[in-house]
């Protein structure tokens, strides 16, 4: 059998080096991985350069400010408290109705759904997810509308008295409106990084506390939350980093009103987001574009604050399970 | 042809922790060698050594020498990819490529290097799986996937991939322990017919696939975790198992270990 | 663990109310059951809750939009010419304009996506591979708005440029990156590293190795995070109110003149009650869903299918 190999070659082991295709490969991956470090380089210079001569022009305080006057380039009067608000306030709502649902769905398709369907059930909800924001948007304001305001309607003639609950001049498109768009769209992000940490539950937990005569609920309660527990706070924040930054959705479903301002969440404006997407027209003067681009600065730094607390709780998991 | 390897004072690092301390033994051409000793002992990590492969690791290190024939692979004029085209491997757990079909696996190894003549790899493709004594196996599927194939017959496919690019020596990394008795014995009957051709190291945890295949085998052992694993004794195979030097080669091979 | 601890605790706080022991007859006391089936159903509801909006949206978008997608002219022709009030024209340029800007996107995205995930895996240590994923992090986290006004103040504000096709592509890009560099690098994660040595074993050099072993076999899944990266940027819409305004007409040209896609055809008429307007903003949205789910079916098909 062996004699039909042939003897082998004498190869010589110096001499032939050819390193050259390895460093040109090892090249090209350097460099693309330097062209992802500039593009993030490249936001924050563009965006503190643009913003800043409109910043220093700016004679109202920014931050506590919530005026917004920028058509005249000698007068520029702006500040961000009120985008500010309703950006957190629209978003965290969003987070507060999302998450128990979300670790409800995870848990129905780590835990109750028949295995069988689990997969293609799970697919369904992150179907929801390919659907395009205008989508939502649209929907928002055309269909869903109409069914969310007797729900406002009701819960402003019962907690009227509390301000957020206050009634405003403002009828459809509040930021109570906005949040539950905005929760349905961070449902599947939400869902499926809780789905993930849920079904890494060490089955010795799970069966340890089944062999102590728990119910799927107790054994739920004491073996799998507390395990997902981090994960599931770091999939909200991720979930809140979309919602601070969503536009389009919520430009068509906010009312940009003028009225009088109230802290009520059936109350109108703009976030961060849907303020630059209406102003979009307008950038014609570098002083107002600066206006804007100041505002998505804030923007900026403040998703990446929250996407920052989101990686630092996963990194300190990832630290004790390993 | 095939080639003796002299392996002198070889010291191998995982980042800063020694794993194997001051190896120094010859591997004769045309020969098997077997290396056993307790898990962790360092045997395959010093396996690993003999065809540059450690250093594909980011934290591996080697100081000392291999001589090739009087060539040390650990000069720096020495392409490592020519040391691992000279010097092939077959690994614990067959890893066929699962993408390719048979025959591209058996291929892989001439094609990646630049072969591009086709009667020239249909010849070495056959020849190669006969050497592995899989062609009679194989023959009539050569285009379905290398994955399809039983763990036995993967692993000879393996020896087949190795063995197509004519290497002078072939390094088997625990080559049967993933493997079912009948697969075993079908590999060691390759082993003992590869042996006209080629050197062949074998690091085996079966000390009876030590006695069976072995011409010659080395004893590595470690003096305790976080110690580095040495090289006790390297003798002829019949020696080693009927009259050890060294009292915990007996012991080890007696069974008596630990 | 803490998960241990809590263990002991509710064995212990369940003792009382629980069965007696050996008593295999009585299950869990009633409020314990009761627990448990209020558990089930919520847990059974918050399912269902998921899927009504979407099966709501995609009803809504479906019945309003599909009489505009039946018309051949739909897939045909533009808007030229169409006013508000009018039935009729078709979604041509629209769906041009999405698919070249996109595609575009891709182009570009693509390979620097997965020469970074290479480094991320196949050659990154230390340091710099630390600061490179935690630039792509910080890059996954930017809102799509923010994405476009910085290129608004790159391209139009630096460089004197106009509101052209290619801007809205260079916005895209950096949304891109990041979800082919994350979606790439599990891919090669999963490529076990016996494959990787069986090749350097065989004197095979690694870009080689990479090229040749690694990404072939990763590529389904590298494909699906394509596809669901694409299907995620043609859904964007504000870098296009930013960078690329609507226009009625056909525009093949993505340096010049505006070029329409389909959500800004959505975008256009979406404040219009007339029926014609409102037909042909849902007849965009549904067209739009269309493209962005077969995308994303087609990715999970392969992700399901492709595996070798």
């Amino acid at each position: 059998m062996v004699t039909t190999t042939s003897p082998p070659p004498d190869v010589a082991l110096t001499g032939g080096r050819r390193r050259g295709p390895d460093r040109i490969f090892r090249g090209f991956a350097v460099s693309a991985s330097g062209i992802v470090v500039a593009l993030v380089v490249l936001v924050g210079a563009f965006l503190v350069t643009k913003a800043s001569p409109s910043l220093a022009a700016d004679t109202a305080s920014f931050l506590s400010s919530r005026e917004w006057s920028v058509a005249d380039p000698t007068n520029l009067r702006f500040g961000i408290a009120q985008l500010l608000w309703v950006t957190v306030i629209s978003s965290i709502l969003a987070m507060a109705f999302a998450v128990p649902v979300a670790i409800g769905v995870a848990l129905y398709l780590t835990h109750y759904a028949p295995a069988r369907v689990a997969k293609p059930f799970a697919y369904l909800v992150d179907l929801l997810a390919a659907v395009p924001s205008i989508v939502f948007g649209l929907w928002g304001a055309r269909v869903l509308m109409a069914y969310v305001q007797p729900l406002q309607d009701f819960l402003k003639s019962v907690f009227g008295w509390i301000p957020l609950f206050a009634p405003t001049s403002v009828q459809a498109g509040t930021i109570f409106l906005a949040s539950i768009v905005l929760a349905i769209m961070i449902l599947p992000i939400i869902t499926a990084l809780s789905r993930e940490v849920f079904k890494q539950t060490p089955n010795e937990h799970k069966e340890a506390a089944l062999a102590l005569g728990a119910t799927r609920w107790e054994m739920i309660r004491i073996a799998v939350l507390p395990f997902g527990r981090p994960g599931v706070i770091s999939a909200a924040m991720l979930g809140l980093g979309r919602a601070l930054g969503e536009t389009i959705a919520v430009t068509i479903i906010l009312s940009t009103t003028s009225g009088a301002f109230s802290w009520s969440l059936f109350f109108g404006g703009e976030t961060f987001a849907s303020k630059i997407a209406n102003a979009a027209s307008e950038f014609d003067t570098p002083s107002t574009t600066g206006a804007y681009i100041a505002a998505g600065l804030v923007l900026f730094i403040l998703t990446f604050a929250v996407n920052a607390i989101a990686r630092i709780i996963i990194e300190r998991r990832k630290a004790f399970t390993e | 042809m095939a080639k003796r390897i002299d392996v002198k004072d070889l010291n191998v690092y995982y980042g800063d922790f020694r794993a194997v301390e001051g190896v120094t033994l010859g591997i004769d051409a045309r020969s098997v060698t077997a290396f056993i000793g307790p898990s962790g002992c360092g045997k395959s990590t010093f396996l690993r050594t003999l065809n540059r492969m450690h250093e594909v690791l980011p934290i591996g290190r080697v100081e000392g020498e291999v001589l090739l024939d009087g060539v040390d692979l650990y000069d720096k004029n020495v392409d490592p990819v020519a040391v691992r085209r000279t010097i092939g491997m077959v690994f614990q757990r067959p890893n066929p490529f699962p993408t390719m079909s048979i025959f591209d696996n058996v291929a892989a190894g001439l094609r990646l290097n630049g072969t591009k003549n086709k009667a020239e790899l249909t010849e070495a493709v056959e020849t190669s799986l006969q050497g592995a004594n899989l062609w009679n196996e194989v023959k009539d599927r050569l285009d379905k996937p290398g994955a399809g194939l039983s763990g036995g017959q993967q692993q000879r496919l393996c020896i087949a991939r190795a063995i197509a690019v004519r290497p002078q020596v072939l390094l088997m990394d625990e080559p049967c322990s993933a493997l079912d008795p009948i697969s075993t014995l079908a590999i060691e009957d390759l082993i003992s017919e590869l042996k006209n051709d080629y050197t062949i190291v074998i690091v085996t945890h079966n000390m009876q696939q030590a006695a069976r295949v072995s011409d010659r085998t080395a004893f590595f052992n470690i003096a305790g975790t976080g110690k580095p694993g040495r090289l006790i004794e390297i003798d002829d195979t019949a020696t080693m198992f009927s009259s050890p030097r060294e009292k915990a080669t007996e012991d080890y091979i007696s069974g008596r270990f630990g | 663990m803490s998960a241990v601890t809590s263990l002991s605790e509710s064995a212990a706080s369940a003792g009382p109310g629980g069965a007696a022991p050996g008593d295999l007859s009585s299950p869990a006391s009633s409020s314990r059951r009761a627990k448990d089936r209020g558990a089930t159903i919520a847990m059974h509801s918050a399912f269902v809750l998921a899927l009504v909006p979407l099966a709501w949206i995609l009803w809504t978008v479906t019945s309003q939009g599909y009489r505009m997608l039946l018309t051949s002219q739909w897939w045909m022709n533009s808007q030229r010419g169409v006013t508000v009030r009018d039935f009729g024209g078709g979604a041509y340029h629209a769906i041009i304009g999405t698919v070249l800007q996109a595609g575009v996107t891709a182009v570009i995205s693509v390979p620097i996506g997965i020469l970074t995930a290479i480094y991320l895996v196949e050659y990154g240590r230390g340091v710099a591979a630390r600061a490179v994923s935690f630039m792509v992090d910080v890059l996954t986290g930017i809102p799509s708005i923010v994405a476009a006004l910085t290129i608004y103040a790159l391209w139009i504000s630096t460089f004197g440029l106009s509101r052209v096709g290619f801007a809205v592509s260079l916005a895209l890009v950096l949304l891109m990156v990041p979800t082919i560099v994350r979606s790439t690098e599990e891919m090669l994660k999963l490529v076990p590293n016996e494959l990787r040595e069986a090749s350097y074993a065989l004197g095979v050099p690694k870009w080689k190795t990479i090229m040749r072993i690694v990404l072939p076999t990763a590529f389904s899944g590298i494909l699906t995070g394509v596809l669901l990266g694409l299907a995620r940027v043609m859904g964007e819409t504000a870098p296009l109110l930013i960078l690329g305004p609507y226009t009625k007409s056909i525009n093949f040209d993505l340096f010049s003149g505006n070029m329409a896609s389909l959500p800004t055809m959505i975008n256009q008429d979406r404040t219009e009650f007339l029926d014609a307007a409102v037909q042909r903003t849902w007849g965009a949205a549904l067209t739009l869903i269309l493209v962005v789910m077969l995308l994303n079916l087609a990715g999970r098909l392969i992700a399901r299918f492709g595996k070798v």
